[in-house]
């Protein structure tokens, strides 16, 4: 079954002759255990899309199912608890508070959900351990580089039980070693069952996808097909260019 | 030209001979680039032919032939290593001209004739990305003619997604004047 299912999601804003569609009629079904890319252009409505499937923002019509419950019939509160509780969210700009250190950032979502602050800093530290930034808890943010406070964003979005990882252009300005690291991590989030929806422009970065949606003027136009074993790239005759 | 080349790196580390070189070339492409053991003599005998490299006299021919670098095969491998391959020609890339062709059919959209491409190249790029997915399973040899193949597919899905831009921006602005003139220009100079 679908983790994250989005149903004939359409989402106006505005209206009469300004109205703008930012997306239109998106189906999308995520997987446990599975990574999705959205890629398209600035403009193409993939931000959008992903906080309606975080249940930040509202659809004007059609349908979100997380694990099978409809969150539009969810009252706030439970709301709420869906987005501390089951889904994590990884930002651009990363979204650290300033004034935490690299654990309590990734400790917090817990204390706010009830946790004991012990049990919650435990949580974290084996959160930024598995990253392996043991030795960088007690940092704050601008002691980090662009590298490390990305992936204290990580941390802090699959820490605790969570199954779903919303990601919005992930590597944000960071280099493609860094970028590949980030998506190595958030693959390692899916094989423990994760389900996770990654937005970019980036095909290098969708590439890390089980599956590629391409969006186009809000609308999904198309998506990769999974692809053939990649042992079938070494059968073929050879990289033009690269020696002979 | 350059499974020569790679030859001369490969003997640059010592004497060796034809079998050992051509395994040493195999494991140095990331084993992607097979080659068969009749072109590594080919090409040892031409070089040889050069004064790039010497064979061991004492050793009669076959597979334990060793061969060794002359000063003239350092100083071509220097030359080599150090010269960029022409890059500067515009390609008369066969995906290009599928798109500027698209602009002139009648009934074609060439938005979507942009996605299939883009489509096509991204499926590629998962599965060589689905390759280095395993880090405990490639050396760096292989992670750098992955990373190789990956920047190339990348650079020709940035260019039709700034195609695909360009094309909605012209679609929305008023007919300019046509270019092919100036571009024309432009090519002839860089050549």
């Amino acid at each position: 079954m679908s983790f994250l299912e989005l149903r004939r999601v359409t989402k106006c804003y505005g209206a009469g002759p300004t109205e703008v569609h930012a997306i239109a009629d998106v189906d999308l079904a995520v997987e446990c255990g599975s990574l999705i890319a959205v890629m398209g252009p600035s403009g193409s409505g993939k931000s959008t899309l992903l906080t309606i499937a975080g249940s930040l923002e509202e659809p004007t019509s059609g349908e979100v199912l997380i694990d099978g419950t409809s969150i539009q019939k969810m009252s706030r509160n439970d709301k709420a608890r869906l987005r501390r509780r089951t889904i994590g969210y990884v930002f651009q700009d990363f979204n650290l508070l300033a004034g935490l250190t690299a654990v309590e950032n990734v400790s917090l979502p817990l204390e706010l959900d009830g946790l004991s602050a012990r049990k919650a800093q435990a949580a974290g530290m084996a959160a930024l351990e598995e990253l392996g930034l043991a030795d960088r808890a007690a940092h704050f943010p601008d002691e980090l580089s662009g590298g490390e406070r990305q992936r204290v964003a990580i941390a802090r979005a699959v820490v605790g039980e969570r199954h779903l990882l919303l990601a919005d252009e992930p590597s944000g300005a960071l280099d493609s070693t860094n970028g590949e690291a980030v998506m190595r991590l958030i693959l390692a989030a899916c094989k423990r069952g994760v389900a996770a929806v990654v937005v970019t422009h980036d095909a290098q970065l969708a590439s890390w996808a089980d599956r590629v949606v391409f969006l186009r003027d809000g609308r999904v136009v198309d998506q990769t097909v999974p692809p053939p074993s990649p042992e079938s790239l070494l059968e073929e005759s050879p990289p033009p260019g690269l020696v002979r | 030209m350059s499974v020569r080349h790679a030859i001369l790196a490969l003997l640059s580390e010592g004497p060796k001979y034809g079998l050992q070189l051509q395994k040493e070339f195999e494991s140095s492409t990331g084993e992607i680039w097979p080659l068969n053991i009749g072109q590594v003599y080919t090409t040892l005998q031409r070089l040889e032919r050069d004064g790039l490299v010497e064979s061991d006299e004492t050793e009669v021919e076959g597979p334990q032939k060793g061969f060794h670098i002359t000063d003239a095969g350092v100083e071509e491998l220097a030359s080599w290593l150090n010269t960029p391959p022409d890059m500067t020609s515009p390609p008369r890339d066969e995906l290009v001209i599928k798109v500027l062709s698209a602009l002139r059919v009648p009934g074609i959209s060439v938005h979507d004739v942009i996605q299939v491409h883009r489509r096509y190249l991204v499926e590629l790029m998962q599965q060589w990305t689905r390759l280095k997915e395993d880090e405990s399973d490639f050396d760096l040899t292989f992670a750098l003619v992955v990373d190789a193949e990956l920047f190339r597919l990348d650079a020709v899905v940035r260019w039709l997604d700034t195609a695909d831009g360009r094309l909605k921006r012209a679609a929305s602005e008023p007919a300019t004047a046509p270019r092919g003139p100036r571009l024309a220009r432009r090519l002839v100079v860089r050549r």
